[in-house]
């Protein structure tokens, strides 16, 4: 794309989105609030002038968002239009709190949000929003980051801001859900969540996308976790977008010493999905564990960035994400570890491994690691392939089908990561997926 | 390392050994660059109408073209006005004819750098090419490799005997504007070397290249061009040192290997220019461009290189696997102690069916040196069956080194197998006590470490390179050890 | 040959050896025994030089020589030799070449011509019968990959090579099946004779049912509280370390 035309489309997209604001302003959370209109404003301005990313910016070389970028996503009106409160059924969680957001909108009637102990509080934005957050906010609108983060500051169409108290459990888990209906054509949504997890916390999170419609629609989510001295939060994203959904997500992780986040981040839908981690082990002896699965067939485009900073000495990263893709479908996998000067002792490990099961399907990845101290252990490891020949030969000469025996051991691959989620109504609903996925492994299920 | 420092350092306080200059008169063009100086080269060498236009097309791309900041180097900006874009040292008209015609100057500082250019000091089965500065003064053996059929001579010697076989190749695998120095390489490249090994033939012995920067406020820009034609086998080497100065100097170099079918090339590097003093003063900014293409079925490249030297290497020596069951090869030890920076590692593009590649990166980082592996293997829809293995791994030997992975895996057919692993370590202190337990001497663990480190990568080499590998690594790390 | 007094040694800044006297003469087998944790391993190692120890107080004579003012190379050069607990792992180093130069290390020290490979060959292939080991191992890194068996093997070996005056056994009997044991045993028993002293150092008295020691230390909680001849060990095993306590007796 040159340059000028380029520059024309940055501007079309960014006069869309400032008649979508300026037409939508008046009923934002925080409309009334002087301060909160004022970071909006500044977020719209700072997104005016970046636009959306380009694939000449390394971190999105592999991916465009110009099917994004074409078309003008609105502020849904009237969120509940066209609900199928059935099909939402299906997406609760029993044994929890549930908060649920419709086209970007909380919806209070139907959420569920049983007593919280004293010391938790679990507010949606256009509920209440915490003097806390007016800092951090106006300090984010300054430096928002990608316009993906600048759109959302700016547009920001409500969310949750989630705080546990230092030294409680939280026992139940907590399960958001973010529901697409694309009421008046192809809308956009822009969730928040705020998380804060206390000294000793211990907090599970689901934040779990899906689009029930067949419709376009366009989910620009931001998430952010502030994870204090000695807490555990262990976070699950479950990435279930409509076929015609544009997903793109990012998760900012500030962890202080001796805290503990485990994520899982597990991506099946969207026709564009993009998902960024980017964790700051800001303590010393703070740990993260990352986790991923990504799924992608027919022209599905899936993109995984993770980013850990080791800024401390004694802190831990492991990571493991793997990827399928068959059919015309492309991955991306940029996983980049970064030791500071004076993160001795730091342990880093990144595994991901990719299975292309048709002709036509792609993979891109990059582990990367820039390492400033000595005395750490680093390590990264990548594969791009097929199954292994010999595990198929073994299962043929067993009898099984070429096909059946693909069929299995992709879900092996699989499966490996989905094992490892212990929260079993999610892991059971992926686990059907993947034999979705693979209709000939459906009828060895009840073996596995 | 906790272990008596001050006494590690005293102990292997050695310095750069190949840092003296040469005083001898030369004849250098004055700093500047403009289609003026380019025509005035063309002629100095008098090269035929279509070379001096290649070139001028070259600069007015180059012209275009930004300095490339991708990069995790950093330097202060270059004045390429401020370069002397030529300087040879001063001879007889059209050159010497042969070794007694030559400078004994010259042949001095060969010898000095441990390259004896005299037939009776001559090493035995490697045939040399000296480059000093601008020009190539001497070629070794030319005779008994012309009886195989082997072309082995400077590339101006080519260009004025061979003008078929380097029209025909030159910019084939390295095209003018490929990247901002190789344009600007194309446009000012003074010499280098060429070689041609005919069909079916064996080269009968090592071909080497020696290139030395001696005088100052210049850059080197040489070429080299090798063609090894269907199913013939040859083994180069290069060899590249520079005197000790305060201000930085430029080599830009491009190096395009053309292999036929079932055609073998085997490429190592030694390169021990200038790295700067401890304080990162000086030193020899390294911006090489290197490709290789495995144009013909079942041919091979193989790249090894040593790089201790530069304050700046920026390189990343590369197989295009177009011809099926073709393989590359990239063997790497790069070594930054002090304040030298490298960004180097290789690019494996599988084009072919069953084109295999394996890459082997040993990064060692001392000092305040910065280490960057970055590579890229892309295997095209078009690459059914292709195969890559990579191993990189770095040894980080102070707190205040850095070290980087980069790598960059594009699979577009399913068929592929590719597989990347990276780790990074440092001398324990169980393994030096072990060492000193049984008697040796901390200095010398320390270099039996390093070197059992980059074993994999020296194996690659020809047997008196390895040695002479092993040397410059404990010499490059010498104050590495705090 | 060694003399140890009142030797005190913390690890950051906790005493783990709390006034160790010891006098070890030419020839001699002593072993010394302990529970887990009473300093054993720490006094091995501070003879060999080990650096994370801090020596508070006493001397080590050995030789004539202060032993403490030598870095770890000299000591091994002068003849001492630790066989480790833990050998580590050297990747890309061949054991063979490794051994060589520690060979030449020490003859250069004292003044004697350096092995070239053919003498070295013929010296190593000799000395590997007495511990049953592969000669493919020599090509291998060193301790890489080597099973447990084959590290506490290439101990014995590399001090069958090496020669020592005075050789220090850091629980070479632990993770020993009862065939490697007697390997091992046999190993250190051929090498046992004339000056070469020899220090035991081992949790367990089943290496002194083949290595018969002159003499029997137990160390707790960083000092000698009993000493006896081989009996004593016997005892132990009988017995336990319990009864000897302090405050058992008390």
């Amino acid at each position: 794309m040159a340059a000028a035309e380029r520059a024309g489309m940055t501007g079309t997209m960014a006069s869309h989105y400032a008649e979508e604001f300026a037409r939508a302003e008046g009923g934002l959370v925080g409309a009334d609030s002087g301060w909160f209109k004022a970071a909006r404003r500044r977020a719209l301005t700072h997104f005016g002038r970046i636009g959306f990313p380009t694939p000449k910016e390394e971190e999105w070389k592999y991916t465009s968002v110009a099917p994004i970028e074409s078309r003008s996503f609105r502020l849904a009106g009237h969120p509940r239009n066209g609900l199928d409160v059935a099909e939402l059924d299906r997406l609760r969680l029993i044994e929890a709190h549930e908060l649920v957001f419709v086209n970007g909108y909380y919806s209070a009637q139907l959420s569920r949000l049983a007593s919280l102990p004293a010391a938790v509080s679990v507010a949606p934005l256009s509920e209440a929003l915490p003097d806390s957050l007016q800092e951090h906010m106006e300090r984010q609108a300054e430096q928002p980051g990608n316009g993906f983060a600048a759109l959302n500051a700016a547009l920001l169409s409500d969310g949750v801001h989630i705080r546990v108290g230092s030294g409680v459990t939280l026992k139940t888990t907590l399960h958001l859900l973010f529901i697409s209906t694309a009421p008046d054509g192809p809308t956009a949504s822009f969730p928040r969540v705020f998380i804060e997890a206390g000294a000793n916390s211990r907090v599970l999170i689901i934040e779990h996308y899906a689009g029930l419609t067949p419709e376009e629609y366009f989910t620009d989510a931001l998430t952010e976790i502030n994870v204090g001295p000695g807490a555990t939060v262990e976070h699950y994203k479950w990435q279930m977008e409509g076929a015609r959904g544009y997903h793109i997500g990012q998760m900012l992780v500030h962890q202080q010493r001796e805290s503990r986040v485990t994520s899982y981040s597990v991506s099946l839908g969207a026709a564009l999905a993009r998902d960024d981690i980017a964790v700051s082990l800001a303590g010393e002896g703070a740990g993260a564990s990352l986790n991923g699965l990504y799924m992608a067939k027919g022209r599905q485009h899936v993109d995984h960035h993770t980013s850990i900073d080791h800024q401390q000495p004694h802190t831990t990263s492991a990571e493991y994400y793997k990827g399928v893709l068959a059919g015309h479908a492309r991955g991306v996998f940029d996983g980049k570890v970064v030791v500071r000067e004076g993160a001795q002792k730091a342990d880093a490990e990144l595994t991901n491994k990719n299975l292309l099961l048709s002709e036509h399907a792609e993979m891109d990845t990059k582990p990367e690691l820039q390492i400033y101290a000595d005395d750490v252990k680093c390590s990264h490891g990548a594969t791009v392939g097929q199954l292994d020949e010999d595990a198929l030969f073994y299962l043929r000469s067993r009898g099984i089908e070429y096909s059946q025996a693909t069929a299995l051991l992709t879900y092996a691959f699989a499966d490996d990561v989905v094992a490892r989620i212990a929260i079993e109504p999610m892991r059971h609903a992926i686990e059907r997926h993947l034999t979705a996925y693979l209709p000939r492994a459906a009828l060895d299920m009840e073996l596995l | 390392m906790a272990t008596h420092p001050y006494e590690v350092e005293a102990l292997i306080g050695k310095e750069y050994a190949a840092g003296f200059y040469t005083d001898l008169e030369a004849d250098t063009l004055p700093p500047g660059l403009d289609e003026e100086v380019i025509r005035h080269i063309s002629s100095k060498k008098n090269e035929p109408e279509w070379l001096c236009e290649w070139r001028l097309s070259a600069y007015r791309h180059w012209l275009t073209q930004k300095e490339p900041r991708w990069a995790t180097v950093v330097h202060p900006p270059i004045d390429y006005q401020g370069i002397s874009y030529y300087s040879a040292p001063k001879t007889k008209k059209d050159g010497p004819k042969s070794l007694d015609e030559v400078d004994p100057k010259l042949l001095e500082t060969y010898e000095k750098l441990g390259i004896p250019l005299h037939e009776r000091a001559i090493l035995a089965g490697v045939a040399v090419d000296a480059v000093f500065d601008s020009v190539s003064v001497a070629t070794t053996f030319k005779e008994r490799l012309a009886e195989a059929g082997v072309i082995f001579c400077s590339f101006s010697e080519a260009v004025r005997n061979h003008p078929d076989l380097v029209r025909r190749y030159l910019g084939s695998v390295v095209p003018a504007g490929d990247n901002f120095f190789a344009a600007l390489n194309s446009a000012v490249f003074t010499d280098g070397s060429f070689c041609y090994v005919p069909k079916g033939v064996r080269c009968p012995m090592e071909l080497s290249t020696y290139f030395r920067i001696n005088a100052a406020n210049t850059g080197q820009f040489e070429r080299t061009l090798i063609i090894a034609d269907e199913g013939s086998h040859v083994s180069y080497l290069e060899g590249c040192t520079a005197p000790m100065r305060d201000e930085n100097q430029l080599h830009a170099a491009v190096v395009e290997l053309v292999a036929l079918d079932n055609a073998r090339i085997k490429y190592s590097t030694v390169q021990n220019w200038y790295p700067g003093d401890e304080n990162g003063k000086g030193g020899i900014y390294n911006f090489v461009t290197k490709r290789g293409e495995c144009r013909g079925h079942n041919s091979k490249i193989s790249w090894t290189q040593i790089e201790t030297g530069s304050a700046i290497t920026w390189k990343y020596p590369s197989c295009v696997l177009r011809g099926d069951n073709s393989s590359g090869e990239f063997y790497s030890v790069a070594l930054t102690n002090h304040y030298q920076q490298a960004d180097t590692g290789t690019k494996m593009v599988h084009l072919g069916r069953n084109t295999r590649s394996t890459i082997i990166s040993k990064g060692i980082s001392a000092g305040r040196g910065r280490n960057a592996y970055r590579g890229l293997v892309r295997i095209a829809k078009s690459a059914a069956n292709a195969r890559n293995y990579t191993q990189c791994d770095s040894l980080l030997m102070s707190d205040r080194c850095a070290a980087h992975t980069f790598p960059y895996i594009e699979v577009k057919n399913p068929s592929a197998r590719v597989e990347h692993e990276a780790t990074t370590s440092k001398i324990s202190e169980d393994q030096l006590f072990y060492c000193r337990q049984r008697g040796i001497a901390a200095e010398d663990a320390i270099n039996m470490i390093v070197n059992g480190f980059c074993k994999e990568v020296f194996k690659e080499l020809p047997m008196e390179f390895a040695v002479e590998a092993q040397k410059l690594l404990s010499v490059s790390l010498a104050g590495a050890v705090g | 040959m060694l003399t140890i007094s009142n030797l005190h040694v913390c690890i950051d800044g906790k005493p783990i050896l709390r006034g160790i006297d010891l006098e070890v003469g030419p020839g001699e087998v002593h072993a010394i025994m302990g529970p887990n944790g009473s300093g054993k391993s720490t006094l091995a190692h501070v003879l060999a030089g080990r650096d994370a120890y801090e020596v508070t107080q006493g001397t080590v004579v050995y030789d004539g020589a202060d032993l403490l003012a030598m870095p770890p190379e000299d000591r091994a050069r002068r003849g001492i030799f630790l066989a480790f607990q833990y050998p580590v792992e050297i990747p890309g180093v061949n054991n063979a070449y490794f051994l060589k130069a520690a060979l030449n290390a020490g003859r250069r020290y004292r003044g004697l011509t350096e092995f070239d490979a053919v003498e070295f060959l013929s010296l190593v292939r000799e000395k590997m019968k007495l511990v049953h080991l592969d000669e493919a191992l020599l090509k291998r890194s060193v301790n890489e990959g080597f099973s447990g068996g084959e590290k506490k093997r290439n101990e014995v070996f590399q001090m069958a090579v090496l020669e020592p005056r005075l050789a220090i056994l850091d629980e070479t009997d632990s993770g020993l099946d009862i065939d490697a044991l007697k390997i091992v045993a046999e190993g250190v028993n051929r090498l046992r004779g004339g000056d070469r002293s020899i220090i035991v150092v081992t949790h367990y008295q089943r290496l002194l049912n083949h290595v018969l020691p002159d003499a029997v230390h137990v160390l707790s909680e960083g000092r000698i509280i009993r000493s006896g001849q081989r009996d004593l060990a016997l005892e132990l095993e009988e017995r336990g370390y319990d009864w000897l306590r302090p405050n058992a007796l008390a």
